[in-house]
């Protein structure tokens, strides 16, 4: 299949319009955006509708009106941004309405920085929002993961009622890569008698409301979005490993810090140092015991949490290893990207030499 | 014959800054008195700036936006004016991309008035939005729009990064030669990857075949 050169921003923007969205509310933030002027380029062409909002929160609610009507529909925004849609995603989560968010992370706290970061972990993956809720989070290292995983969200929110998030950086969004729009699996697909369309005078009215204000009826609503949340760690965890059998270095790092670990990989391999990678693909569900297998094997010295953070995804790696191997951890906030060197130089300490 | 000044536009993420990196180092290591301006108010990643301490080892000059690219809101510095005062200089302008980036030029409208000078429009036939003669023409008629300029010369610099082909490069020649016979406009440079160079020479037609090393390299690519 003929392969072309995308920037990852835009991939993101095209992968929505593969998938069937016609929707997106936004708001410009750099560095995502490329993906609402692509939307806003694009979308008219296909009859459907770009609509910059007044603000992130406006644009999170314009989804959740639009996604109760059943159709397909996206927001993207960067880390700020992000942070101003989380009382929408909690509402969102709790009027079951599927959707799909992008986040291109950058450098936090605060306005922080326009270069890449993953300092959103937590939010991303505990939520930012109230209540008990999840939205499964999909994290590519590359622009074709990029295209591949915004066509799969849109999958995965439709079946399981539920928001999804696409979590990328700041690196992904911003960097050309060459693009393949091949077929992804293709999924059944649940009907949406749910949604707001319309009775026709034929049916009871349908509501999207989030609110249960007996707590009888808001505790039953609780455990019934339990359930879905087990359904969705049992169903939809992905995580790649890649020369992580009988590695003495594991490295567990997600979007553009495995690439780096990757490249790290490398320049140990040249010292005589066999390190692997476990990523993970959807850090919400967390693949924990797919993690602790990878690290339990004898060859496994140290696993290494390579982040741009100053240590998010550890604690995940700790609930994973439960003590059963030592974990260290290099990482930079701020906009900065450890060198292979730096990363490769942590996997040394971390076993020794 | 190139002109003293060449500003260098394009599509975004056709390579035009990989393209003005090379070009700048290329005439400064051939003994000329080179400056590079970074205009670029578009791209925040993969700026020219980001080299500087390599253009400036070989004794390029590099004028950069307002807080070396790390704002929202990058703004033009005088600076940029000692390329039209000083002709002492070869003067390279890396643009930001599409109309909107070459919007920047409307700020230095008097002083390109009077300056003849070359409007490149980098080609790439990989991507997606310029990958037919229809509309590469489309986006190069949007940059002249914005710019008031005419394009001079179009850049050949089709290539798929790290899985780039020779069949990308003479693809990319055959659009560029197709983009020429539409608009009138002349093939100026082919810009091809050095490991590519002697297999493409004879192949390409007309401009000039300008071998490129990759610098503007993803942050986990350097050193390998």
């Amino acid at each position: 299949m003929e392969k072309e050169l995308w920037k990852g921003n835009e991939a993101i923007a095209e992968a929505a319009i593969r998938a069937g969205c016609k929707y997106f509310f936004g708001y410009p933030i750099t560095p995502q955006t490329e993906v609402p002027e692509y939307l806003s380029l694009h979308l008219p062409e296909i009859g459907g509708c770009f609509l910059q909002a007044e603000s992130e929160v406006a644009a999170i609610n314009m989804v959740y009106g639009a996604g109760g009507c059943g159709v397909r529909v996206m927001t993207s925004s960067s880390s700020p941004g992000i942070s101003l849609k989380q009382e929408g995603i909690t509402y969102l989560c709790g009027s079951e309405v599927p959707c799909v968010i992008i986040n291109v992370m950058r450098g936090g706290p605060g306005l922080g920085t326009i270069q890449p970061a993953q300092g959103d972990y937590y939010q991303a993956t505990r939520g930012g929002g109230n209540g008990d809720y999840r939205t499964p989070v999909l994290a590519p290292a590359n622009v074709q993961e990029a295209a591949d995983f915004v066509r799969m969200a849109f999958d995965i929110a439709d079946i399981y009622r539920n928001p999804v998030m696409v979590l990328a950086d700041g690196m992904i969004g911003q960097m050309m890569e060459a693009v393949e729009w091949h077929d992804i699996e293709k999924r059944e697909l649940p009907a949406k008698p749910w949604a707001t369309t319309g009775t026709q005078g034929k049916r009871e009215h349908n509501v999207i409301n989030s609110l249960y204000i007996q707590p009888e009826p808001c505790a039953e609503h609780n455990e019934k979005l339990e359930k879905k949340y087990k359904l969705i760690e049992e169903k939809e965890t992905r995580y790649e490993e890649i020369d992580a059998e009988g590695c003495e270095v594991l490295f567990t790092a997600y979007g553009t810090t495995s690439r780096v670990c990757r490249a790290a990989m490398k320049l140990l391999a040249d010292e005589g140092i066999k390190a692997g990678l476990f990523r993970p693909i959807t850090v919400w569900p967390f693949p924990y015991a797919q993690l602790k297998k990878a690290a339990a094997q004898n060859s496994v010295k140290a696993v290494v949490v390579a982040e741009l953070s100053l240590g998010q995804m550890i604690d995940d790696v700790k609930i994973a290893l439960e003590g059963s191997k030592p974990i260290s951890f290099i990482g930079k906030a701020g906009g900065l990207v450890p060198t292979p060197r730096e990363v490769a130089d942590a996997a040394k300490k971390a076993i020794g030499r | 014959m190139k002109k003293r000044i060449q500003i260098i536009t394009g599509h975004y993420g056709s390579g035009k800054t990989e393209f003005a990196v090379n070009l700048a180092l290329q005439y400064a290591d051939a003994g000329v008195k080179t400056a590079l301006a970074d205009l670029d108010i578009v791209n925040p990643y993969f700026r020219s700036t980001e080299r500087r301490s390599l253009l400036e080892a070989h004794g390029v000059r590099v004028i950069t936006t307002s807080f070396s690219g790390y704002v929202d809101l990058p703004a033009i510095t005088p600076e940029v004016l000692t390329l039209f005062d000083d002709p002492s200089y070869h003067g390279i302008i890396d643009m930001g991309g599409d109309p909107e980036g070459a919007h920047v030029l409307g700020r230095f409208e008097k002083q390109l008035a009077r300056e003849d000078c070359d409007v490149l429009c980098v080609l790439n036939a990989n991507r997606p939005e310029t990958k037919t003669v229809e509309k590469a023409v489309l986006y190069l008629r949007g940059i002249e729009q914005a710019s008031g300029l005419k394009v001079t010369g179009l850049v050949n610099n089709t290539h798929l990064c790290r899985e780039t082909g020779v069949e990308d490069i003479l693809k990319g020649a055959a659009l560029a030669r197709a983009v020429s016979e539409e608009t009138g406009i002349e093939v100026a440079y082919h810009a091809v990857e050095r490991k590519f160079a002697e297999q493409v020479r004879y192949q390409l037609g007309e401009g000039e075949l300008l071998p490129i090393d990759i610098y503007m390299c993803k942050p986990w690519e350097f050193g390998l």
